[in-house]
Order: structure tokens, then C-alpha cells, then sequence
């Protein structure tokens, strides 16, 4: 079943933080459909949405987006699309 | 349409930062099939029936949680209400059967289980005494195993003598674990007009409109709407009304959509969602904070009851629109022990008992966490229980009466209880006697509101 879900990164802006996040995308074949970014008062905040087939996929992603968590201090969450569509669509 | 950045950011802070959550999901199970004239095979037939149907709860609720990235908080158990299958069940039957619950409860991996209980609101039947013969011995030797009493509704009327039996009953219990700050009486609700899908515990029980097994969901969120609230420091009572009815509609579809997610993947019809807000200790998770918010020094203070009754309306307004099928309670809570703002209120005066009981007659439920001074009679504790359920009576709303007297503490000490339960200050009660108004005994008929044919 083709799902969406949104990948949230948020962190001190730093050299790299694109670049590393979204290799373990594409190394994991993961398709990346929308991102956008922005800086606030020097915190980064990236927004992604991926394509997923398989929801069991995204604590996999988890564990392997950890290290560059912890590498460059940020915090990563993954969620399925349908949770932001029930709170801010009627 | 395609979600904007802003409403991303909006959902991952509420859970981030401000404590949105499922309070519970809590699967209801019929247990009426269970009866049997050998109290073993009764035992036996409880247990396997609620280890089958809920021996996925837990592991799916936390997948479902992890994939929504929403954390779902408790995973409970509410079951029939265990009078009705009790037959001729001795007490000391009635207490081993409430230990088969609690290690039900504990193979599941599931922090309460409610329905030992009784509907006693007209009479109590042979069954329901032996049940309340049993209840002080069975909830100070369980841990997990929670208890609803039905002693009112509008329709029926008091059942005095319930009430009568139930400030015993509670202190019974309070003596029992007297060790433990009389924890017991945290597991026991004393009800007028109790829902019978009621997903919040102590007082969640399976009652007998309901299926073979049903899915029910309570969400929470008093951190959510109390910064909501904060980004309209200036907004009328009007505009407040409106930013809770907004906020209270998110909490609520995000609940909705994890509810029935975690019912489909159960094969489990979706029963209620409660709109409850129901706090918890966390730091600015408090609906007593919320009403500060609204405009009061202090809770308990004048305007607090006009603050609460805007408050539970808007957030029943923005909840009824979000979900399919709202049920349960659906109010406010107003614990003391496990919100941080009541606890402020009371140490420092502003928030008394009698404000407490008034606050009570325009949010859902009543009475709750409330630590008494550890003397207070049975009969005192039966005049609360009468008095709270007087006001449901009369307002066609449920209340329900959670109070712990602790034994060996007196007004103005502090009781950690806790966990989930949270801490208390210790109130005192009124010093004149109710002895007469209960020794009466007999029923308080039922109002001419229940008249409506």
C-alpha cells in the first residue's frame, strides 16, 4: 500500500545536515516527493514527504537516522501524512 | 489538498512540546458469557477470555503510536461489570476473582482494569453485596484492578443505603492501606448516572448495552489548548471560546484517526471517543493552568466556575464536530493530585471542598483525587457521596465521587500517591455530623425531572 509520510528535522543549522539526512534516503531507496526548508533564528527546521510502501519501514529509517541524530545533535521524527490530514483538513 | 509547512510544524510541536497525546485506549469486554456455577471454570473462562481478545492491545497500540508519530499513553481494560456474574459466588470467591483480573492485567502488560463493579442505583441485589462485601479486601490486595459504583441516576433516584454502605466501604479500604497512604480509594469511583463506555479509569466498565468487545478512545491535551490560549493574550471571552473550540477539534480528529487505526488492525469495532481533557503532572499539562489562563489568579478563586462552564462547553463544541461517535464522559477532569494548578490552588488556599462541589456542577465527573483528612467518618465520606450525586441527580450529568481519606494525616499535609496518581494536599472536612441523614437510610425518590415521557 503506497503511503505517504512526513520526515521532520529539526536541530542547530550546521554544514551538512541536507546532504547526510537525505542520503540515508536514497540509500534506503526511499523517494523523497516535497521538501522545504527554512531557518529561525538559527534553528533548522527541514520538512520532507516520502513515499512509503511498507509502514514498517519507518521505524527502520528510525533506528538508522539515530546516529546523525546524535552526530549532529538534531531531532528526527517520521510520521505517517494521514495524522496531519485528519488534524488540519475538515 | 497538500499540507502546508506551517501546519507540520504546528502538529509536531503539539506533540513535542506541548503534550498532546491518547490519554488511553481502552478495549471494553463483554463478560457475560463467563458465569458458571463452578467459581473455577467462572475463573478460568474470565481469564482466557480477556488475554485472547486483548493479547494484541499493547504491541499495536505502540506500533500505531510509532508509525503516527502520536504517543498513546495507557492501553486498559474495561470488562462487565463483575456483579452480574458473580452467581452465588461467596466473598472470598468475589476476591480471588479480582485477583485473577489483576493477573490478567498483569500478563497483558496493562496498568488498569476496570468493571469490578456494581450498578446499585435502585437496589442491591445478591450478588452486588457480596461484591461490596468484598471490595476493601479485594482492591488493598490487587493492584491493578479498578472499581465502579453506581449508587444514583436521575432516572432512579439515591440509593441511600448504597451510599451509606460505600462511606464504610472506603474506609475500610483506607485503613487496609494505611501502609501505602491509602492508595485503595484510588481505585474505587462512587457514581451517579455512570456511561457505560467510559474509557478514562478508575471508572471505565463494560456496560450491558455494549457489544462482544469494542474499542473505545479518550484523547488529551491541556497543554495543547493551554498554549493555544497564550498566543491570544488579548482575544474576548468570545475569541477564547473560539481558540479551544479550534484546538480542541485538532486533538480530537488526531484521536479519532489513531483510535480507529489501532480497532481496524484489532479487528475490533470502534466504540466512543471522550473529549475529556484530562491532565496530567507534567509541567503546563493542567486545565487548572488553563483557567488561570482565561483570567484567574488563582483556581478556586471567584470566576472559576464561569471559567470552567466556557472552558468544558468550547471543548465539547470543537470535539462533537471532529468525531463520528463522541461518548464516554467528555468534559474536563478536574483531579487534584494529578494536576499541578489544583495543587498550587488548594496550598495556597484559593481552592477549598465547596468550591470543589460547585465546580463539579458544570464539568463532567466530580469529586476526584481528592485526599481527605484520614479521621473523616464513614458517614461523612457517605454525606460527600450523597451530596455529589444529589447534583448529578438534579442535572441529568454524571458525577462520581474518588476521595481518599489518609489514614494518620491531617489538613495541610502533603500525600505522594505517586506515578499517574500524583501527589496531594490533604483537605478537611466539615467538623458537624451527617450521622442522621445517613442512618436513615431508604432512597432519595428520583426527581420530577426524571419524569420526561
Amino acid at each position: 500500500m503506497q503511503k505517504r509520510a512526513v520526515v521532520s528535522v529539526v536541530g542547530k543549522d550546521q554544514v551538512g545536515i541536507i546532504a547526510k539526512v537525505t542520503t540515508i534516503l536514497a540509500d534506503n531507496k526511499v523517494n523523497i516527493s516535497d521538501i522545504s526548508q527554512t531557518i529561525l533564528q538559527d534553528f533548522f527546521t527541514m520538512i520532507m514527504i516520502i513515499d512509503i510502501n511498507d509502514p514498517n519501514k519507518l521505524s527502520e529509517l528510525k533506528q538508522k537516522f539515530e546516529p546523525v541524530e546524535k552526530d549532529l545533535g538534531l531531532k528526527i521524527n517520521i510520521q505517517l501524512e494521514d495524522v496531519f490530514q485528519a488534524i488540519h483538513r475538515v | 489538498m497538500a499540507i502546508a509547512f506551517t501546519e507540520i510544524q504546528e502538529t509536531i510541536r503539539m506533540v513535542e512540546m506541548e503534550h498532546l497525546d491518547i490519554r488511553t485506549v481502552t478495549m471494553g469486554i463483554s463478560l457475560r458469557d463467563c458465569g458458571d456455577p463452578d467459581f473455577n471454570k467462572l475463573k478460568e473462562k474470565v481469564f482466557h477470555k480477556i488475554t485472547t481478545y486483548a493479547k494484541d492491545l499493547q504491541a499495536t497500540a505502540n506500533q500505531v503510536a510509532e508509525e503516527y508519530g502520536v504517543p498513546i499513553i495507557n492501553k486498559r481494560i474495561a470488562v462487565s461489570p463483575i456483579a452480574e456474574i458473580l452467581g452465588n459466588a461467596t466473598k472470598e470467591q468475589a476476591i480471588d476473582l479480582a485477583k485473577t483480573l489483576d493477573e490478567a492485567a498483569k500478563q497483558l502488560n496493562i496498568d488498569f482494569i476496570g468493571g469490578y463493579s456494581a450498578l446499585i442505583h435502585k437496589g442491591i441485589a445478591k450478588g452486588d453485596q457480596v461484591l461490596l462485601d468484598a471490595l476493601p479486601d479485594a482492591l488493598s490486595q490487587t493492584e491493578r484492578v479498578c472499581s465502579s459504583i453506581s449508587v444514583a441516576t436521575t432516572r432512579t433516584g439515591i440509593n441511600m443505603d448504597a451510599v451509606a454502605q460505600m462511606g464504610q466501604i472506603i474506609k475500610k479500604t483506607a485503613h487496609l492501606t494505611a501502609d501505602q497512604n491509602s492508595i485503595g480509594c484510588a481505585k474505587l469511583v462512587v457514581f451517579c448516572n455512570p456511561v457505560e463506555d467510559n474509557p478514562f479509569m478508575a471508572g471505565a466498565f463494560h456496560g450491558t448495552g455494549e457489544g462482544e468487545v469494542v474499542l473505545s478512545v479518550g484523547v488529551s491535551g491541556p497543554g495543547v489548548v493551554l498554549n493555544a490560549l497564550k498566543r491570544y493574550p488579548d482575544a474576548d471571552l468570545g475569541g477564547v471560546s473560539d481558540v479551544i473550540k479550534k484546538t480542541a477539534f485538532k486533538i480530537t480528529r488526531a484521536g479519532e484517526l489513531i483510535g480507529r487505526v489501532v480497532a481496524e488492525r484489532l479487528n475490533v469495532p470502534f466504540g466512543i471517543m471522550d473529549l475529556s481533557l484530562a491532565p496530567t503532572n507534567a509541567m503546563n499539562d493542567s486545565v487548572a493552568e488553563i483557567l488561570e489562563e482565561i483570567g484567574l489568579e488563582r483556581v478556586g478563586t471567584h470566576g472559576t466556575i464561569a471559567a470552567l462552564a466556557l472552558m468544558n462547553d468550547a471543548v465539547k463544541k470543537g470535539g462533537s464536530m471532529a468525531s463520528s461517535y463522541v461518548g464516554g464522559l467528555s468534559g474536563a477532569f478536574i483531579p487534584v493530585s494529578e494536576d499541578n494548578g489544583m495543587i498550587r490552588g488548594i496550598e495556597d488556599g484559593a481552592l477549598t471542598l465547596p468550591k470543589l462541589e460547585a465546580m463539579t456542577c458544570v464539568c463532567s465527573v466530580g469529586l476526584d483525587m481528592i485526599a481527605l483528612d484520614g479521621d473523616a467518618s464513614p458517614e461523612t465520606l457517605s454525606a460527600i457521596i450523597a451530596d455529589e450525586a444529589a447534583i448529578g441527580m438534579i442535572n441529568k450529568k454524571t458525577t462520581a465521587v474518588r476521595v481518599i481519606p489518609v489514614i494518620g494525616k491531617k489538613a495541610g499535609d502533603i500525600v505522594e500517591f505517586g506515578g499517574l496518581l500524583g501527589r496531594a494536599p490533604i483537605i478537611g472536612v466539615n467538623h458537624f455530623s451527617s450521622d442522621k441523614l445517613i442512618q436513615r437510610g431508604g432512597r432519595i425518590p428520583a426527581p420530577i425531572q426524571a419524569l420526561t415521557n
